[in-house]
């Protein structure tokens, strides 16, 4: 699970509705190495099959997502 | 313009001046280009409102003909002075309070992420808007160019 991630850089996009988890995605995962982990923190109910998406998109990895009280937790990998 | 190897183009036509309606094609726009697709947005009819410069800050929302509206107004109502001021002033407080992106906001991603932003020429001569009046990085032309942009892409909507 999420312990288990070495996370490289935190992007909160608590907060935020569509399409600014996303948008602001994108611009953090160009600031991390290829293979890092990017660690988001969402409160948008939608962000949850977003991410998925939004991975599947961009050509990087969803390692996993979890919710706790709301904020829902996002690690992607850089892949691309 | 041809599309480079790989990217996935969406192509836009956004043909209505109102702020509701300014929001459809920002967002697809804003998050295709999150996802490294690349597209355009042809702005036609009142549509071009959406990238004028004087008028993009202060599109409104019509209280007039929409019984979806949260807040119903029977039309002989919205039909008064200041109802559509009224209304716009209801959606942007919303907007300010749920901490959604304001239309100039995504105007703004989407031309600095690189968004074609097509201003309709026959629109422009029909309503006198100058080149001027739009904004910076506007390309102003007609619907050939948009539909040989349209012809390569994978996702095209009229909104």
């Amino acid at each position: 699970m999420s312990e288990a991630v070495k996370v490289d850089k935190v992007l909160d996009a608590k907060g935020l509705l569509c399409p600014m988890p996303v948008i602001k995605a994108r611009k953090a995962i160009k600031e991390i190495e290829l293979g890092q982990v990017l660690e988001v923190l969402a409160t948008d109910k939608g962000a949850v099959k977003d991410f998925e998406a939004w991975s599947r998109q961009t050509g990087n990895s969803l390692l996993d997502s979890s919710e706790a009280g709301g904020v829902y937790t996002f690690h992607i990998r850089r892949d691309k | 313009m041809s599309k480079a190897n790989g990217t996935k183009r969406i192509a836009l036509v956004a043909s209505k001046g109102t702020m509701d309606m300014a929001y459809p094609p920002l967002i697809l726009a804003s998050t295709a280009l999150s996802m490294d697709w690349e597209g355009a947005i042809f702005f036609t009819f009142y549509g071009l409102d959406i990238i004028n410069k004087s008028k993009l800050e202060h599109l409104k929302v019509p209280s007039l003909g929409n019984p979806a509206a949260p807040v119903p107004v029977p039309n002989i109502i919205g039909a008064l002075p200041g109802m559509t001021a009224m209304a716009t002033m209801m959606m942007k407080s919303w907007i300010k309070k749920a901490n959604v992106a304001t239309v100039p906001d995504l105007v703004n991603i989407c031309r600095e992420g690189g968004i074609h932003l097509y201003g309709c020429q026959m629109t422009m001569d029909l309503m006198g808007v100058k080149q001027q009046d739009l904004i910076d990085g506007t390309e102003v032309c007609g619907a050939a160019t948009f539909l040989e942009y349209a012809s390569e892409a994978d996702v095209s909507m009229f909104i």
